[in-house]
This record gives C-alpha cells, sequence and structure tokens, in this order.
C-alpha cells in the first residue's frame, strides 16, 4: 500500500537554512547537517535539500554538505537547485544524496532528463516544477527560483518529464509557498492524477491539519514543509501521530 | 533512540574500534561506478565495520564480506559491474563461502535475469527471475514499508529487528517470494524484501538510508562477517 512520507525541506544559501515567503524576504533557520539530524530523529521520512543562491561556488558548498550530512544521517536525501548537467549530478549522488533535483536545467535542455535517467536510473531523478496561477485559473511553470515565467502548462509539463524518465515529482504551488494558508490540492491532485510516479506536494503548509487534508486529498504521498518545522511550531512527529489518527498510513517512530 | 546513539558513539570510540577490527573484520563495498554506492560505505562506517570501498577487482584481496550495493537499471549495472571486471572475482569468493550482502539492484544481479532489461543475464547465483511490480500502484515504489519476518523463520540479518520494522525502497522491480526469502514486503502484492542462502544475502531495500533499523541490519551483517571469519576462517557456504 502507499504510505505517506512527511518530508522536511532545507532551502540552504551559503552553508545555512534560510527560508522566506513566496520565494522572498529570507531569515537564517540554523545548521543543515544539525538540521538533518534533528529532523532523522522526529522520523523524518525523506530530507530534500534545495541550494537556493545556486551559485558556482554554491555547488561546491553543497556537495561538501551533502557529504557531512551522509556521514551523520542515514534516511534519503534529495539535493536540488542549480544542478544542470550529468556530471553535476553524479557529484552529488558520489558525495551520497539519493536522489537529484532538476528545475530550470529540465526546461531549457530537457534532455538532461532521459541522460540521468540512462546513467543513474529514473528513481534517482526527481523534477522540481514551480508552478503560480494566472488569472484565468492556469498553472504556468516559473524557472530560476521562480523568478521567470515561461509558457508552460504545469499538468503537461508534469506528463512530459515523466515521459522522459523523472522518477518522481516536486511540485511547488508558488502562492501558497510560505503563505500558511495549505496545500494547492488542485495543483498537486491535478498532476498526481495524470501521472504515475510519485509526486511530493510543496508550498502552503501552516498547521498539522493542513498535512492531514494533503494527505487525504491531494493524492499526493509525500508531503513537503519548512519554517513549520524550522521554527519549531510542530514537530514532524506530531505530524505522523495526526496522520496516523486519522487512519492514513506512515511511518511513526524510526 | 538514546540507546542507538550510544551504541553509535561505542562503536566510534577508539578502544572498541580497535576491538571491532579484528572481531568484525574487513568489509569490502563494491564500487562499480553507479549511483550512490558511497551511501553503503558510509553506513557500514558508522556501524564500526572496517570497511573499505573496491573499485578494482584486483584490490578485493580475501575480505571477511562483501556488499554489493546498487541502484539504476538491472541491465545497466550488470553492464558497469562486469565491464570493471567483477564477475568472476565476487562470484569465485561468495560461491568460496565469503559472506555476501546484495543491496537492491547489487541482490537483483544475483538472479538469472530482471523483465527490467531483457537482453541481460543476471548472475545467476539465485535461481529465479525478477519481475515488476504491479501496474495497479504508483512506480517506483519510492517509500518506507514493513518487514515481514517470521513466518519466513529466522535470519542472521534480522536479529533483534522487530517484525514489522520500517525500510525504505527505491524500486519498480522485484523477485517473487520464493525458497530463499527471509523477508516479503507488500506493494501490489507481496514480493521478497530480503533472501538468504548460505552466507549469501540480499535486500531490496536500503538498509543504509532506512535509519537505525537499517543500520541495525547492517551491524548484523557485519558481525556475521566477523564471526564466520573467527569461526571457520572463511568457508560457509551452506
Amino acid at each position: 500500500m502507499e504510505i505517506v512520507r512527511i518530508i522536511p525541506c532545507l532551502d540552504v544559501s551559503k552553508g545555512r537554512v534560510v527560508k522566506g515567503v513566496n520565494f522572498e524576504g529570507l531569515r537564517d533557520a540554523g545548521d543543515p547537517v544539525e538540521l538533518a539530524k534533528y529532523y532523522d530523529l522526529q522520523g523524518a521520512d525523506e530530507i530534500v535539500f534545495l541550494d537556493i543562491s545556486a551559485s558556482h561556488e554554491g555547488r561546491q558548498t553543497m556537495v561538501d554538505l551533502v557529504s557531512k550530512c551522509a556521514d551523520e544521517v542515514f534516511i534519503p536525501l534529495t539535493v536540488g537547485g542549480g544542478v544542470n548537467s550529468v556530471d553535476g549530478a553524479r557529484a552529488l549522488l558520489r558525495a551520497g544524496a539519493d536522489k537529484v533535483s532538476l528545475n530550470t536545467a529540465a526546461i531549457s535542455n530537457p534532455e538532461l532528463i532521459s541522460e540521468m535517467m540512462t546513467e543513474f536510473g529514473s528513481q534517482c531523478v526527481v523534477v522540481a516544477i514551480d508552478a503560480k496561477q494566472d488569472q484565468d485559473g492556469n498553472y504556468f511553470v516559473y524557472t530560476h527560483g521562480g523568478r521567470n515565467k515561461t509558457n508552460l502548462d504545469a499538468f503537461s509539463w508534469a506528463e512530459e518529464v515523466v515521459s522522459r524518465g523523472a522518477g518522481e515529482l516536486l511540485v511547488t504551488s508558488m502562492d501558497r509557498d510560505g503563505t500558511k494558508e495549505g496545500f494547492d490540492l488542485p495543483l498537486t491532485r491535478g498532476i498526481a492524477e495524470r501521472i504515475n510516479v510519485p509526486v511530493i506536494a510543496s508550498g502552503g503548509v501552516g498547521s498539522i491539519e493542513d498535512f492531514l487534508v494533503g494527505a487525504l486529498e491531494s493524492k499526493a504521498t509525500g508531503l513537503l514543509a519548512a519554517s513549520v518545522f524550522h521554527y519549531g511550531e510542530f514537530s514532524v512527529g506530531e505530524v505522523k501521530q495526526a496522520l496516523l489518527a486519522s487512519g492514513v498510513h506512515t511511518r511513526v517512530g524510526r | 533512540m538514546i540507546a542507538a546513539f550510544l551504541r553509535r558513539r561505542e562503536f566510534c570510540s577508539g578502544l572498541l574500534r580497535i576491538h571491532t577490527l579484528w572481531v568484525v573484520g574487513v568489509i569490502a563495498v563494491i564500487d562499480y561506478g553507479i549511483g550512490n554506492l558511497r551511501s553503503a560505505y558510509k553506513a557500514l562506517v558508522a556501524v564500526g565495520a572496517d570497511t573499505k570501498l573496491i573499485d578494482d577487482p584486483r584490490d578485493l584481496g580475501h575480505p571477511d564480506g562483501i556488499v554489493i550495493p546498487g541502484v539504476g537499471a538491472f541491465g545497466a549495472a550488470l553492464n558497469a559491474f562486469r565491464s570493471r571486471g567483477f564477475e568472476d572475482k565476487v562470484r569465485g569468493l561468495i560461491e568460496g563461502g565469503t559472506p555476501t550482502l546484495g543491496i537492491c539492484v547489487g541482490m537483483q544481479m544475483l538472479y538469472e535475469s530482471s523483465s527490467e532489461s531483457k537482453d541481460s543475464v543476471g548472475l545467476g547465483i539465485l535461481d529465479g527471475k525478477v519481475e515488476r511490480l504491479s501496474e495497479g500502484v504508483r512506480l517506483p515504489q519510492m517509500q518506507w514499508n514493513r518487514l515481514e519476518m517470521t513466518k519466513f523463520g529466522s535470519s542472521a540479518l534480522f536479529e533483534d529487528v522487530a517484525e514489522g520494522s520500517w525500510v525504505y525502497f527505491v524500486h519498480s522491480y522485484a523477485a517473487p517470494v520464493g525458497a530463499n526469502t527471509t523477508a516479503s514486503c507488500e506493494y501490489g502484492g507481496e514480493f521478497s524484501a530480503a533472501v538468504g542462502v548460505g552466507n549469501l544475502f540480499g535486500v531490496q531495500f536500503h538498509p543504509e538510508k532506512s535509519s537505525v533499523v537499517g543500520l541495525k541490519i547492517l551491524a548484523n551483517f557485519s558481525k556475521y562477517c566477523g564471526s564466520t571469519s573467527l569461526t571457520t576462517g572463511g568457508s560457509l557456504w551452506r
């Protein structure tokens, strides 16, 4: 049976975890390795590291960071942000990442998805989709950390990246990111219903209730959040207990 | 949780490190160049095993244990394994009784074939064929899931691992349940989560990514490698 995963996301800039609202206004939220260990202790199912500076120096910082994290944290690590080549992905995987997430590079060079699938297997290839709804209700894909709008429809793009070999999608609602209004259900469900690989829902969690709604209604099997965990509003363990109490299948303890 | 933390501290402390060096023996992690093989190495180091990452079969020697990690497609993994020249040496060590643990695709490669890569021939050390998981579920299975063990009897890998323990899976193919199965898991049907015959072990899940449960399983494997080298000098193929 499908088991719901709770996934803390660590947005990393210059080696520190930061978090903002609607992709802007960043605040410092701690040391990435310490936070990852802390979330493992709480029973987190996976950790996502996103390098939001995504500069050349930033990438080497990420390789070192992933290596340090993989020395001490023995749950799956997904790493993304600025990865634009098979070699760049290999460096992260060799450092201890289990999955590499592509975003901007998947759009500028869609061949990279299939190249990575051939080289590492589709289970290694996560495509991150940052989507924002326009006035007419259409969801468009954004690149460069949400700065640039494309004319790609989020739902068609999801189907295309899966056909090219993506093994998982990380779907972020830019409208909801950091707002604590809950997951964007039409976006996540719309994508999850069109494809047959796992989907991680991201953006908007403000309460344990939001996780419950996400687990029961989004059709995503991964639920990602950042600030609610970083600022200690509730723990991963508390989310898991609440899910279990509502009959959602999820791992409790570690 | 605190007990697990203390255990890891003990493994890492200087005196016990010396102790484990000759009780556990050397475990060779086969590095055939694909994916995140280093994770298995790091997890074995964390449980105190004297671990060597081996990327050239000439450096393999006579380890007390072998770990064959694996990610990616069956055919690609086998090609990489063979093109680096590992097949004859590793097969010889396995058949000579060196305790060996295949992880995920590293376990699948031990079978005769897989429906994932129809043109590829497996190592054929284990009988049977790896099959695609049911189409009725989202693939790959990329999640934690529970082990059912007790109905298959006991395995050295699962000493002090509770029935129903959670471990992490990432795969779309698996071996069916058979005579060698030591643990099963349910995802669109039942499949072999772990197999064992003699000194050869395979796990479909990733112990190196399964937190304290996975580390316990790797510690059990390294303990098994140490005890076999002390009691029999190596050859325990039964």
